[in-house]
């Protein structure tokens, strides 16, 4: 069959083009081929990701609800579900921070509130480039590019601050972090976490031909047109003028949906919800239906506009905020309608559901598209395009780091690496977010390596944690995925919580070239084998691909969110220590020249290679030793190595606890003294021993195969390492005027 | 009192600590009613109290739309009849906007959002919510607040400061009271004020989000048992003929 793919094709290919006309059996109108774009984008139909997504595991006996659906939901007892996602909005917010940031909080806490589940809490991981051109050791970052990156800085932590203030759900935790591949494509990932009994959780699938399709909230507009395709492509010269792909917030009209979607969601009246995110009403439309297995029909002369002389394409592909489409039964309309204004919310009728599958829209009385809606969902085509590694992998792996492994470690270099931006305190960040609505926030985000939530009127807490590392994943995109994984188990575990489920965020460049695409897939296998080994599994998820400039494409992100379960909150472990503690390090010193590969030190001497590792079974080993020391009380509190290693995490628990420590390093230590003080192998926890519980904690370790060393002790107002011959010390203040460096 | 007080806490489409507030009323034994904004009728409450959130998503200026709810009249008449009325943080502006209490409530002098634990001190144990404490008092409450920053002209701050009704200040842990533990610029370092009989207090901190020891204080019980204490002391409603 030879066909002419019209001029405009909607961010298709003519291949695409030609796969359309095939699946509905005639050429698309101008309408119905712009629908095909926007749900056939990358962002909406994951071309390039959905082949690598079926990799991970989704299965585990908590899932109450998995990939698929709006958001994942795990069953934490007592009939009560925790309801969670994390999806990105780095295009937008790279071209306008503050409306980017904040609609892509709106979008996440609707997933939430369209599941049934009340949301609880917002977290971020946000990556930036550097705001001083100073602060580049790979020098490509001049003054104008760190100015671009504190407007993006400032406008999208104001972003998030202005929409969850507003609509009231905490904001309690996240990630931040610096690197010149992220100059002019900041990543902006959002997490919201709900609280739902069983029965409350909605699904969106549509159902009972008849039942009435109802649209609710804001108005129509002419903004966010085209968003989804927008996030498909790299960001170019033009980003300027993308302006009006940019939708626009409101946090109070959200509150109002919110409110009363939560009040509909316990009625029987309403069948399905589906919030109208990317591609918006399109989007929604065949989404329910295809997953109900029926169609749609409406008329979109009822869709309530802000604007006149809107167009069919317009009001079918607006990405309008704040709207949300309702599948509710016959004859019930009124009742739905009652509630809604009551928060001054207009409901109107749109159209019905049909049991033909298809998604059918009228205008002035004129059928303008007619597609059945699996088309539109599933029959998008899929890419495996050829894998490889960059080029230069192999050379910056090979990169030797045993010159900077046997430094002799200062006091300068902790210091240093205390105030610098990847380690500072985030406190003038998160003091912008309301933490605490709601009185469940048990420790103040920057207070322990994941946010801790109390379940009201139950024993549990629920611990949450964001990690994603770039830097690993430009050594190594496969032990980036796994180690973002661990680290995230680990960040619950230390405050005593077992994992149990996670969320993920692939941030990647275009997955067009052999490189991209590798390291999409070898992060995505990564992170798979991780959650096999820790048996977490993967309930939901967004893939951010085309983060790309001029200059090249980010670092490859992939970001966990993670949530962990604590059954007896009073058991809940502390990120300090008293004097008189003792501090043990587990699972090993990890004194070698890998633990440098992608270090903060490392990356500040300008030394951007080397081959970092892993050891999962160790990672889950420690895990479950963790879990076991807080339930038994055998230890004090912990705390997980990360960024700037050992010595930074002895610094941080010092400020925390306003006390100092006295830590000898063991023997091992000194030979390579600066890998065993600032190196960043993963699957490490400084846990803290209070009175005589030390031969219990030797045990427990020995029992679980984990190596625990005995460090120090806390006492005093300096922080005194020794390692072999040499000793660092700092006083209190000292380390905690570097840590305060304001951004 | 034999039962347990019973509060009103008004609801505006958009403020949330409404929720808080019924969770640790609860805690404490009270009875609390959601009483949504457009209700004109606040029962038989003892107390009422207008909470934190954005009422009106703020539209125009905190507080500017919600005074002229429905609710606010019942509101303006239980305060004038000497009824305890609490108003923290939005709802402090709301009670400024509606003129129950003087001055205003200004965006934050640093131009940002502020969320954090913050030291008070108590200047004057002046009114309903006040009978546990005492001037000298340092009170470790959370705010969380764009718009803090209360400002009145200089002879009404004079006035307020002459009849003790500002009742507490930002200051450090120790009490001390300066611009560096001013979180928003606010005149004289003020944070709550009462009105001349002392039933009506309006406050940017949030007491209701330090009643248990779990998440991080229970200074705002103070508040709370200052209210019952007064309550108690009080003829029964019957009796005051209301």
């Amino acid at each position: 069959m030879s066909i002419a793919p019209p001029l405009e094709l909607h961010g298709l290919t003519s291949d695409e083009y030609r796969l359309v006309v095939a699946a509905i059996g005639r050429e698309p109108n101008a309408l119905e081929l712009g629908m095909f774009g926007a749900m056939w984008s990358e962002h909406c139909a994951y071309k390039h990701s959905r082949p690598l997504l079926a990799g991970l595991p989704t299965a585990g006996e908590r899932v109450l609800v998995g990939p698929g659906e709006n958001a994942g939901a795990l069953d934490i007892g007592d009939g009560l579900a925790v309801v969670f996602k994390i999806e990105s909005h780095n295009h937008p917010s790279a071209v306008e921070p503050y409306q980017g940031a904040a609609t892509g909080v709106g979008g996440i806490i609707r997933d939430i509130f369209t599941m049934g589940a009340r949301p609880i809490a917002l977290l971020n991981s946000l990556h930036f480039g550097p705001l001083e051109p100073n602060e580049d050791p790979s020098g490509s970052t001049d003054a104008a590019d760190a100015a671009r990156n504190r407007y993006l800085f400032d406008g999208v932590v104001a972003g998030i601050a202005g929409y969850g203030n507003c609509i009231g759900i905490p904001d309690v935790g996240g990630e931040l972090s610096f690197d010149a591949s992220y100059n002019g494509n900041p990543l902006v990932n959002a997490m919201c976490v709900g609280l739902a009994r069983h029965e409350e959780i909605t699904l969106a699938r549509s159902a009972g031909p008849g039942n009435a399709l109802m649209l609710v909230g804001a108005s129509t507009g002419r903004d966010g047109i085209q968003g989804a395709s927008f996030a498909s492509a790299t960001l170019g010269e033009d980003r300027e003028e993308r302006r009006p792909a940019v939708q626009v917030g409101d946090p109070f009209l959200e509150k109002l949906l919110m409110e009363a979607c939560l009040e509909l969601g316990s009625s029987d009246a309403v069948v399905a919800m589906q919030d109208l995110g990317a591609a918006g009403l399109t989007c929604a439309l065949s989404e329910l239906s295809a997953r109900g297995a029926n169609g749609a029909e409406v008329d979109l002369d009822l869709v309530p506009r802000r604007e006149p002389q809107m167009s069919p394409y317009e009001v079918l592909l607006s990405e309008s905020q704040e709207r949300m489409l309702l599948v509710v039964r016959a004859g019930r309309e009124a009742d739905v309608t009652q509630v809604f204004e009551r928060y001054g919310l207009h409901g109107v009728t749109i159209g019905r559901v049909i049991a033909e599958p298809v998604v059918r829209a009228s205008a002035a009385g004129q059928m303008v598209c007619e597609l059945p809606g699996r088309a539109l969902v599933d029959d998008a085509p899929r890419y495996i395009p050829a894998a490889e590694p960059p080029l230069d992998l192999a050379t910056r792996r090979a990169e030797r780091l045993d010159d900077l492994a046997c430094d002799r470690p200062s006091v300068a270099t902790l210091l240093e690496l205390l105030a610098s931006p990847n380690a500072r305190s985030r406190k003038p960040v998160w003091r912008q977010y309301d933490h605490m609505n709601g009185i469940n926030t048990l420790v103040d985000p920057g207070a322990g390596d994941a946010a801790l939530l109390r379940v009201k009127g139950t024993s549990r807490a629920i611990a949450l944690a964001v990690d994603g590392q770039g830097r690993l994943g430009a050594l190594d995109p496969w032990l980036a995925g796994a180690a973002a994984v661990v680290e995230g188990a680990l960040n619950v575990a230390c405050s005593g919580a077992r994992p149990i489920g996670i969320t993920n965020c692939l941030n990647f460049g275009s997955p067009e070239g052999p490189a991209g695409y590798w390291q999409l897939s070898e992060a995505v296998a990564g992170m798979a084998e991780a959650c096999r080994e820790l048996a977490i599994p993967i309930v939901s998820g967004n893939v951010s691909l085309y983060n790309e400039t001029a200059n090249g494409p980010i670092l490859p992100t992939p970001v966990i969110g993670t949530v962990g379960l604590l059954e007896d909150r009073s058991r809940a472990l502390p990120m300090a220590w008293q004097a008189g503690d003792e501090l043990w390090l587990l699972g090993g010193l990890g004194a070698d020249e890998g633990a440098l590969a992608g270090s903060e030190l490392a990356w500040r001497r300008g030394r951007f290679g080397g081959t970092p590792t892993i050891d999962l079974a160790a990672g889950r080993r420690l895990v479950d030793l963790l879990v076991g020391l807080a339930e038994t009380g055998t230890v004090a509190g912990a705390h997980d190595l990360s960024l700037g290693g050992l010595g930074v995490a002895l610094a941080r628990l010092a400020i925390a606890s306003g006390i100092g420590a006295q830590v000898e390093m063991p023997s091992a230590a000194a030979a390579l003294p600066t890998a065993a003080l600032f190196g960043e192998r993963g699957g490490r926890v400084l846990v803290i021993v209070a009175g005589d519980h030390a031969g219990r904690l030797g045990a427990a370790a020995a029992d679980a195969r984990v190596m625990a060393e005995r460090l120090g002790s806390a006492g005093g107002g300096e922080l005194r390492i020794t390692i072999g011959a040499e000793q660092l010390a700092a006083g209190l203040p000292r380390l905690l005027e570097a840590w305060s460096t304001p951004f | 009192m034999s039962r347990g007080p019973r509060i009103a806490v008004a609801v505006f489409p958009g403020t949330w600590s409404e929720r808080d507030f019924a969770h640790v009323g609860a805690l404490l034994g009270w009875e609390v009613r959601l009483v949504w904004h457009t209700e004109t009728d606040l029962g038989s409450a003892d107390a009422v109290v207008l909470p934190g959130g954005f009422a009106h998503g703020d539209h125009l200026r905190t507080g500017a739309i919600a005074r002229f709810s429905p609710v606010m009249r019942a509101v303006t008449e239980f305060a004038a009849e000497g009824g305890p009325v609490l108003g923290s943080c939005n709802g402090f502006q709301i009670l400024c906007e509606a003129g129950i209490l003087p001055g205003v409530l200004l965006r934050n002098d640093h131009l940002a959002f502020r969320c954090d634990w913050q030291a008070l001190r108590v200047e004057s144990a002046a009114g309903t919510w006040l009978e546990e404490l005492a001037a000298g008092d340092v009170l470790r409450l959370p705010i969380s607040h764009g718009q803090g920053r209360y400002y009145a002209d200089a002879a009404t701050l004079d006035e307020l400061e002459r009849s003790g009704r500002v009742v507490m200040r930002y200051a450090d842990e120790a009490g001390r009271v300066s611009d560096e533990a001013n979180p928003n610029g606010s005149l004289r370092s003020i944070a709550g004020i009462v009105n001349e009989r002392g039933n009506v207090l309006g406050m940017m901190p949030h007491p209701e989000r330090a009643s248990e020891a779990e998440v991080g204080g229970t200074d705002g019980l103070r508040l709370f048992r200052s209210l019952e204490r007064w309550l108690t002391a009080q003829p029964a409603v019957a009796e005051r003929g209301l």
